[in-house]
């Protein structure tokens, strides 16, 4: 193993990284809003707002996300809407993260049990004071392991978004092989890379689980 | 102060329901009792629109209830609900959940705020448990919070629906001491329970109800010592084996 050679074009892997830092960074907060709106939405009466969310969260969750990406990238030029690379992979990483994170919001919503929206109602609190004052902070703790966790496979999953040339780590990774011909040295530098994010937030959430276990 | 008129509700096929009148007068004290099933929380919930009716008529202090969400939301604001499982909010401290209704509902000051609260924690006996969490509190005192909760809306009447059956019996004593003693200050209450010595010392009346109607009502002396129907007496003499 030669990791020399790694360390010469350690730009264009620090480069890579930096780009998968900031589009999982992005795609976490613009997917967070996204999801969070979309799981309030499932939870409401209104039967008419719950289909649409039911479909979105269902298609993207129900296809992998290398189609979307395709769909969108190479697809919706077809139709005549011309999207650049970035916006393509920041428009697909956002729904395709934000359905997951819709099941995770409704979930924790509805764990959140009747008593509770009816005790807020007795007092008569508006649905938006109690969603913000009752339900949303009791939901938080059942909701912010699985969502810190769902950030972790988002992190990873940005990898793919190298097949349609995205210049993140893997795709830099790969520009790096071709000039040195030192895959193994090369994938492995950029797994630990991942690992280096990913580990400390797996830490975190099982702090917060830990945490939520005795309270 | 409370009219039903002919309230009919079921969920899917099953009637709960079927018809029932009820008019409590203000300051007037009225305990629902009968067999589980017989609808006597159901018809509780129907008063503040926490369950929906499927006809019939519902008058709070003269005005009609409509399904206006701010005319439910107004009525609620004037009507306390006292649950069997309490419903205390686990991630605030005794004071404020006490203080959100007053805080959001009644927009009140923070001082007088903090006044509604310490009068009304004195009011229960838990006035040194102010900054507690419920968790940190036996049922019974958590069961006096829930019902200091409901008066610091500072309603016209309250509900209390089967307000003692989730707590161990040692604890059964002083929750019904403090709505003794909102019976006394004059409050018009309505409550389903199964505590007949409770029932027969404080209502006005009692209410009997089996299968989703009024069987027969009257003052405790006449529903406890010489009731009418048969179904009366021989529920009152299962509720006396138990106890």
């Amino acid at each position: 193993m030669d990791f020399h050679i790694v360390w010469v074009y350690r730009h264009l892997i620090l480069q890579g990284f930096l780009v998968t830092v900031e589009i999982s960074a992005m795609t976490i907060v613009t997917s967070t809003i996204v999801g969070l709106i979309a799981g309030l939405l499932k939870t409401s009466k209104h039967k008419w707002l719950i289909s649409p969310i039911i479909a979105y969260v269902e298609i993207f969750r129900g296809s992998p996300v290398l189609i979307q990406l395709f769909m969108v990238y190479f697809g919706l030029p077809y139709l005549g809407v011309s999207i650049s690379m970035f916006n393509a992979v920041l428009l697909v990483f956002t729904l395709y993260s934000g359905a997951y994170i819709a099941e995770i919001v409704r979930a924790g919503i509805e764990s959140i049990s009747n008593g509770q929206r009816e005790a807020a109602m007795t007092i008569g609190l508006t649905y938006s004071q109690m969603m913000r004052k009752i339900i949303l902070p009791q939901a938080l703790r059942v909701i912010l392991p699985p969502l810190f966790g769902w950030y972790i496979s988002l992190l990873k999953d940005t990898s793919i978004a190298s097949v349609i040339g995205y210049t993140e780590m893997v795709f830099q990774g790969q520009n790096v092989i071709n000039m040195t011909d030192r895959p193994f040295e090369v994938y492995l530098t950029v797994a630990a890379l991942y690992f280096i994010i990913s580990y400390p937030l797996s830490k975190f959430v099982d702090w917060m689980e830990r945490r939520r276990a005795y309270a | 102060m409370i009219e039903l008129s002919n309230i009919v509700k079921s969920f899917g096929k099953q009637t709960i329901l079927h018809n029932v009148s009820l008019s409590v007068k203000k300051g007037e004290v009225v305990v629902i009792i009968g067999p589980s099933g017989a609808g006597k929380s159901t018809l509780l919930r129907c008063i503040n629109k926490l369950e929906d009716i499927d006809s019939g008529e519902i008058v709070i202090d003269g005005e009609r209830l409509t399904r206006d969400k701010k005319q439910i939301r107004k009525l609620r604001a004037e009507v306390g609900m006292v649950f069997q499982q309490f419903n205390l909010f686990p991630h605030l401290t005794a004071r404020d959940n006490i203080a959100l209704g007053p805080t959001y509902t009644l927009k009140q000051g923070k001082a007088n705020i903090d006044k509604i609260v310490d009068d009304i924690l004195f009011k229960v006996g838990l006035l040194e448990k102010k900054m507690s969490y419920p968790g940190q509190l036996s049922g019974g005192q958590q069961q006096r919070i829930a019902i200091a909760r409901a008066l610091a809306m500072q309603p016209k009447a309250m509900l209390f629906d089967e307000p003692t059956s989730a707590l161990d019996p040692e604890l059964v004593g002083e929750v019904l001491n403090v709505m003794r003693d909102l019976a006394k200050d004059g409050m018009t209450m309505v409550c389903v329970t199964h505590e007949m010595k409770f029932a027969r010392e404080v209502a006005d009346r009692v209410i009997v109800m089996v299968d989703g109607r009024i069987l027969e009502e009257g003052t405790p002396e006449t529903i406890f010592t010489n009731p009418r129907e048969e179904r009366t007496q021989s529920f009152l003499r299962s509720i006396l084996q138990k106890n």
